[in-house]
């Protein structure tokens, strides 16, 4: 089959790879009708993020229709079946995924061991994504094995676009969780850092959650138009400063509730040069990640406020102002989506007509040109938010 | 191909593993950068860890901590020139070459022996400034944003009701759950308290 691949840092393939085959009476086999190219992906993209290994087949927003199915899934899940695939792969059984915390499953880890000496204790299975969280292939493919596919499925109906329901696998719950964690309430003033697809959807969802204002925050025009256009007042941080406007926006009290849907790559440049200590200490592996954001972040919320972390992180930060965020009596709450726990009620709000997640794709593409689209949306060339691809 | 197969050891039986490569997304300018940033790390280590072979071969002698400095700035350089960033270490690298150019230009005089061989070195190093401006302009244009790319995405609200009609839409049958409830509970004892 085809698929794209990890060769190293920038470099994607378009390569031919073995079909994959059922490993696990609980595993599924699906032909992919459509996935895309998620902002994490480009962590990976840019080796960013530890234990990837050349022929890695990326990619963890997928769905399509299942063509084989193990004994032991048989029933939950049938042939011809339509399913979203969500990023984390979870058993359904552990005291996490009881809890509702599936991406931090205890079992569908198969390097557990690696990542334990890594993470302290290790995280649930991810597809596509580094051998820390079980180095499971992933679906910018023709198919994907799925494993625990059981529990590891959202069933869709027909009659729904791909594209209306696709990012049921992994960016609209991460928006939602955004917002849920940053415990939205209706009357909030709300700031969310980063207009990139995960952005988008966070806005979105913390309108529907009652949000009395959105501000948004980011630099492309193309992103922040995105933004304004469900009603958040934008704010373009190269042209203006963030803490002043926001203290302008909310009568110098700041947001009740800060949101970063940026995580490991602020954007850097001399406006804002602790970005440029990041950049310098990043290459030479002093620090992992630029948490610019986070910083800002921790300044401008509201006493007593909640700062929601739902960008990825990838390691070691500097310079967070934790005497801050300890004196202001900040609560902070951050996870990777727990994508099952969210996803039969946004379906139902899809049918509902409550939201509807294909305004964000931009670019919908043949699986082919992946390798291409990869550094188009890097680049943010062509006007570029998310990458729609089609096997 | 070798890297590619030496992984598969990390894989299971029915993992997919790649059987014939595809073209890589690193557009030619940026694989250029790529060959100059390890050609910068070899370079640097030659004149880091053997400055007075360097400095002899180009009759040079007095300059080996010079040419130590240079292998620092080499390997300074080859950092960006290897990341993303890959603009900033193509930068260093052509003032770099500049300063390679104006120490070589004073080991042409007529006096000295090495001659011959500084004036190699200088042809090498003017060379390779080309192919540093080359890969400098090459990744500036092929990583650039077109002026008149941008979109206008105003009429993509995703809220099929409207932002105004949607807001608190989804209270009507969705309360935060309470193991994400992050404030309210002192607000919510005061009464209590105050009883």
């Amino acid at each position: 089959m085809k698929a794209l691949v990890w060769h190293g840092i920038e470099d994607v393939r378009y390569d031919t790879v073995s079909d994959p085959e059922i490993e696990d009476a609980r595993d599924a086999i699906i032909k992919v009708t459509s996935c895309a190219i998620c902002g994490s992906d480009l962590h990976l993209f840019h080796n960013l993020i530890p234990a990837m290994l050349p022929g890695d087949v990326l990619g963890h927003e997928t769905m399509g229709e299942v063509v084989e199915v193990g004994s032991a899934a048989k029933g939950t899940l049938n042939k011809g079946d339509r399913v979203v695939i969500p990023f984390t792969i979870q058993c359904g059984e552990c005291e996490q995924c009881r809890r509702g915390n599936f991406s931090v499953c205890r079992r569908t880890n198969r390097k557990a061991e690696l990542a334990d000496k890594v993470f302290g204790h290790h995280t649930g299975g991810l597809f596509g994504y580094t051998h820390l969280t079980g180095g499971y292939p992933g679906g910018q493919a023709e198919y994907l094995r799925v494993p625990f596919a059981d529990t590891t499925h959202i069933k869709v109906p027909d009659g729904i676009e791909d594209e209306k329901l696709l990012f049921l696998s992994d960016i609209l719950p991460t928006g939602w969780q955004a917002a849920v964690q940053a415990d939205i309430e209706p009357g909030d003033i709300v700031a969310i850092w980063g207009c990139g697809p995960v952005g988008q959807m966070t806005i979105r969802s913390a309108i529907l959650l009652g949000a009395e204002q959105v501000i948004a925050i980011d630099t492309l025009p193309e992103r922040l138009s995105m933004a304004a256009a469900a009603g958040a007042i934008t704010i373009n941080f190269l042209e203006e400063s963030v803490i002043e406007r926001l203290n302008e926006l909310t009568g110098g009290e700041g947001p009740h509730k800060c949101i970063d849907a940026v995580g490991a790559e602020s954007h850097w440049g001399a406006g804002q040069p602790d970005t440029l200590l990041d950049r310098a200490k990043q290459m030479v592996m002093l620090e992992n990640d630029r948490p610019h954001v986070l910083r800002e972040m921790i300044y401008a919320c509201r006493v007593a406020g909640v700062i929601s972390i739902i960008g990825v992180y990838t390691g070691l930060v500097d310079k967070i102002p934790m005497g801050l965020a300890m004196n202001k009596g900040l609560t902070f709450r951050m996870a990777q989506t727990h994508v099952p726990r969210w996803t039969d009620d946004l379906l139902r709000r899809i049918e509902d007509g409550q939201i509807d997640p294909s305004f964000v794709v931009t670019h919908k593409v043949d699986l082919s040109q992946g390798p291409e689209m990869y550094r188009t949306f890097r680049d943010k060339q062509d006007g570029c938010i998310k990458v729609m691809l089609r096997p | 191909m070798t890297l590619t197969r030496l992984s598969h050891i990390a894989r299971s039986k029915g993992d997919p593993k790649v059987q014939h490569k595809g073209p890589s997304s690193l557009p030619g300018p940026d694989r250029l950068a790529r060959m100059l940033g390890w050609f910068s790390i070899g370079l640097g280590l030659t004149e880091l860890l053997a400055p007075a072979r360097v400095a002899r071969a180009v009759g040079l002698e007095d300059k080996q901590g010079l040419i130590r400095a240079y292998g620092a700035r080499e390997l300074a350089s080859a950092l960006p020139t290897l990341s993303i960033d890959k603009q900033i270490g193509l930068a260093a690298r052509i003032g770099g070459d500049a300063l390679d150019l104006g120490t070589l230009a004073k080991a042409l005089h007529r006096d000295n022996p090495k001659r011959r061989n500084a004036a190699i070195a200088t042809a090498l190093v003017v060379g390779i400034t080309a192919l540093d401006v080359l890969a400098y302009v090459g990744t500036k244009t092929v990583h650039r944003r077109d002026p008149g790319s941008e979109r206008d995405y105003s009429d993509r609200s995703g809220l099929p009701r409207g932002p105004e009609a949607s807001r608190g839409l989804a209270r009507q049958d969705f309360t935060i759950p309470p193991d994400y409830r992050a404030e309210g509970q002192v607000a919510a004892a005061l009464p209590e308290l105050a009883a």
